[in-house]
C-alpha cells in the first residue's frame, strides 16, 4: 500500500521538473538540501534516514548492556567506544533527516510512541559475552554490507553521513571478530559461548536485509532514485557469502544444514530466514520490543527537567547578554 | 610504613577512584538525557578508563608481584580497593551524576596539576596525560552543574539535593594520612591542605554562578582511601565487574 502510495506521489508532481531530477541523479549528482525534490523522494528519505538514526540509538542497549561485565579494562574501553561511535551515528543521521524539513526532536518523539521503526535486530538480547563478539561480527557486518552503497546515495547529506560512518564501521566489526576469535581459542566453555551466540544471531542477522524486494514497486522506485542501492536479496547473498568462511575460519558452525557452495553462481546456497518470525518482531512482539523501548522512553521521560534546566539557563544568557548590549 | 608500600598504596588510590568513577559513568551509556550528553558520557569514562590502565599497571610493577591492571581491577575484593567513597556513590538522577563528577573533577585537577612535578617521573608522565583529559571533564561538569544549577526551579533544586547528598564524600579527599605523608616527604603528593584551598576557590565559583548554597557542614565520611570502611555500594558495582573473570577463572578475553 504505502508502496503505491509513493509511487502515485512521484507521478503526481511536475512530470518536466520530474524528469530533470530524475536526469541530475542519472548524471550522478549530489540532491542538496536547498534543491528541488519530489515530495515521494523526501518522504522515504526521511523514513529511511530516521529508522537508520533510530537503529542507531536502540542499538546501544544490547551492548551498553554488558559495558559494565566486560571482562578486562581493555575489552570494556573498546565497547565503550564502539557505543560511543553508535551514538555518534545517530546524530550524524539525525542531522542529515532534519536537512529534509524533520527536527530530531519530532523524529523522537516518532520513535518513543511506536510511529517509526527501528532495526528488528535490536530486539534480540545480549545474553553471554560472546554476544559481543557476534554483534560486531555479524549485526556491524551486515551494517556495513548495506550501509557501504549508500556512501554513494544521491541525497549529499545522506551520502556524507555514511561516509563518516562507514569508517568507523570496520572498526567495530573487527572488535567483534577478534572477541569471537579469543572465545572460539578459548576454553571449552567459551567456546559453546560463541557457537550458542552464532546460532542465536545467524537468523536475525540475514533478517537485517529485510524480505526478498525483487517484486516491490516502492524498492525499484528508490533505486531510481539512488536511495536504495542494492536488492535486500542482492545484500544478504554477498553477506553470506563472506559470513561463512569466517565462520570456518573460527571453526564454528553456521546453523544451517542447508548450506552448500553453488559453484554455478559462485556463492553459497543458504536457508530463508523464518519471515514470520520477522514481522512478529517488526510488530513489536521481538524478545526485547518491550524492554528496549521503555528503555528509550525512560531515558527521554527522565532526562527532560535536564534538557529544561539546560535551557532555560541559556535563555537566561542569552537574555543578560541582550540586556548588556 | 616502606617508601614502596605507601607508594603501591598511593599508586592504588589514584587507579582505584578512575576504575570505579569510570565504572559509574559507564552505567549511564545508553540512557542519557540527551544524544550528546550519552557521548560526553562515554568519553569521560573511556578518559578514566585509560587512566586506571597506567596507573594500576604501574600499581602492579611496583609491587612486583606479577599482578597486572586486570588483575588488580578484577581480582581484589571490597577491602582492598582505595577509591574514594565519593566515587562509588551511585549515579543516582543525571544531576548528581553530574555534581559528583564535578566535585571529584575539581580536586582530580588540582591533584593531577602537582602530580605532573611528581619527583617519580613515570607518575608525572601518567598526570600530564591525564591532565589533559581532566581539564576538559571539569569545563564540562561544571557548565553543566551551573546550568542546572541556575535553569529551572526544579533543576536547581535538584542539584541542590545532589549537593547536600555529596557533599559529605568531600572532605576524605582533603584528610591526610600516613600513606599520603609519605608520598609529600617523597616529593611526590602535594600537601593536601593546600589543595583544598585550591578546590575550594574552584568550587565556590562554581557553586555561586549555579546559585547553590554550600553546606554549612564540615562532616566527612571515611573509610574509602584506607578501605577500611567501603559503602555498602562498591560490592554490588565488584559483582558486575569482577563477574566474568570470577566465574570462567584462567580464561582469556
Ligand atoms: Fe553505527
Ligand atoms: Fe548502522
Ligand atoms: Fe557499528
Amino acid at each position: 500500500m504505502y508502496a503505491q502510495m509513493v509511487q502515485s506521489e512521484a507521478t503526481a508532481e511536475d512530470p518536466e521538473k520530474l524528469a530533470a531530477f530524475q536526469a541530475r541523479i542519472d548524471a550522478g549528482e549530489k540532491i542538496e538540501p536547498k534543491d528541488w525534490m519530489p515530495e515521494g523522494y523526501r518522504k522515504t528519505l526521511i523514513r529511511q534516514i530516521g529508522q537508520h538514526a533510530h537503529s542507531e540509538i536502540v542499538g546501544q542497549l544490547p551492548e551498553g548492556n554488558w559495558i559494565t561485565r566486560a571482562p578486562t579494562l581493555e575489552r570494556k574501553a573498546i565497547l565503550l567506544a564502539k557505543v560511543q561511535d553508535e551514538a555518534g551515528h545517530g546524530l550524524y543521521l539525525y542531522c542529515a533527516a532534519e536537512t529534509l524539513g524533520v527536527s530530531r526532536d519530532e523524529l523522537t518523539e516518532m520513535l518513543l510512541d511506536g510511529r517509526m521503526k527501528y532495526s528488528s535486530i535490536f530486539n534480540y538480547p545480549t545474553l553471554t559475552w560472546a554476544d559481543m563478539g557476534a554483534v560486531g561480527w555479524l549485526v556491524d557486518g551486515a551494517a556495513i554490507m548495506n550501509q557501504v552503497p549508500l556512501q554513494r546515495t544521491s541525497y549529499g547529506p545522506y551520502s556524507r553521513a555514511m561516509i563518516r560512518i562507514c569508517k568507523e564501521e570496520s572498526f567495530h566489526q573487527r572488535q567483534g571478530y577478534s572477541i569471537m576469535m579469543k572465545m572460539a581459542q578459548g576454553t571449552p566453555v567459551q567456546k559453546k559461548m560463541a557457537q550458542d551466540a552464532l546460532n542465536r544471531f545467524w537468523y536475525p542477522s540475514l533478517m537485517m536485509f529485510g524480505p526478498s524486494d525483487k517484486d516491490s514497486v516502492h524498492s525499484a522506485q528508490s533505486m531510481k532514485w539512488k536511495i536504495k542501492m542494492n536488492t535486500n536479496d542482492d545484500l544478504r547473498q554477498k553477506f553470506v557469502d563472506q559470513t561463512v568462511p569466517q565462520a570456518e575460519f573460527l571453526g564454528l558452525t553456521v546453523p544451517d544444514e542447508t548450506l552448500r557452495w553453488n559453484e554455478d553462481k559462485g556463492g553459497y546456497d543458504f536457508a530463508e530466514p523464518d519471515w514470520s518470525e520477522f514481522f512478529d518482531v517488526i510488530q513489536g512482539n521481538g524478545p526485547c520490543n518491550t524492554e528496549r523501548l521503555a528503555a528509550r522512553n525512560k531515558a527521554w521521560d527522565d532526562g527532560a527537567w535536564v534538557r529544561e534546566g539546560l535551557m532555560a539557563h541559556a535563555a537566561k544568557k542569552r537574555a543578560a547578554k541582550l540586556a548588556a548590549e | 610504613m616502606t617508601d614502596q608500600t605507601a607508594l603501591f598504596e598511593y599508586l592504588l588510590r589514584l587507579g582505584d577512584n578512575t576504575l570505579v568513577l569510570g565504572h559509574r559513568v559507564s552505567e549511564w551509556c545508553g540512557h542519557a538525557p540527551v544524544l550528546e550528553e550519552d557521548i560526553a558520557l562515554a568519553n569521560t569514562a573511556l578518559d578514566l578508563i585509560g587512566q586506571t590502565q597506567m596507573w594500576l599497571g604501574l600499581a602492579g610493577e611496583v609491587e612486583g608481584s606479577g599482578r597486572s591492571a586486570d588483575d588488580l581491577a578484577m581480582h581484589r575484593d571490597v577491602w582492598d580497593f582505595r577509591n574514594l567513597l565519593l566515587v562509588e556513590q551511585p549515579n543516582g538522577d543525571f544531576g548528581q551524576t553530574l555534581m559528583r563528577q564535578c566535585l571529584f573533577d575539581a580536586f582530580h585537577l588540582e591533584l593531577l596539576t602537582d602530580l605532573t612535578r611528581a619527583s617519580d617521573d613515570r607518575i608525572a608522565a601518567i598526570a600530564a596525560k591525564a591532565l589533559k583529559e581532566v581539564t576538559y571533564h571539569l569545563d564540562r561538569s561544571s557548565e553543566t552543574v551551573i546550568g542546572l544549577g541556575d535553569g529551572t526551579e526544579e533543576s536547581h533544586r535538584r542539584m541542590q539535593a545532589a549537593l547536600d547528598l555529596l557533599w559529605p564524600y568531600v572532605g576524605e579527599m582533603f584528610t591526610p594520612d600516613a600513606v599520603d605523608d609519605a608520598m609529600l616527604a617523597a616529593g611526590i603528593a602535594p600537601d593536601l591542605k593546600a589543595l583544598r584551598a585550591r578546590f575550594d576557590t574552584r568550587i565556590d565559583a562554581i557553586l555561586t554562578e549555579a546559585t547553590l548554597t554550600k553546606p554549612d557542614s564540615t562532616y566527612a565520611q571515611s573509610g574509602g582511601k584506607t578501605g577500611f570502611r567501603h559503602s555498602e555500594h562498591l560490592g554490588h558495582m565488584l559483582t558486575q565487574m569482577q563477574w566474568l573473570q570470577r566465574a570462567y577463572p584462567g580464561a582469556a578475553w
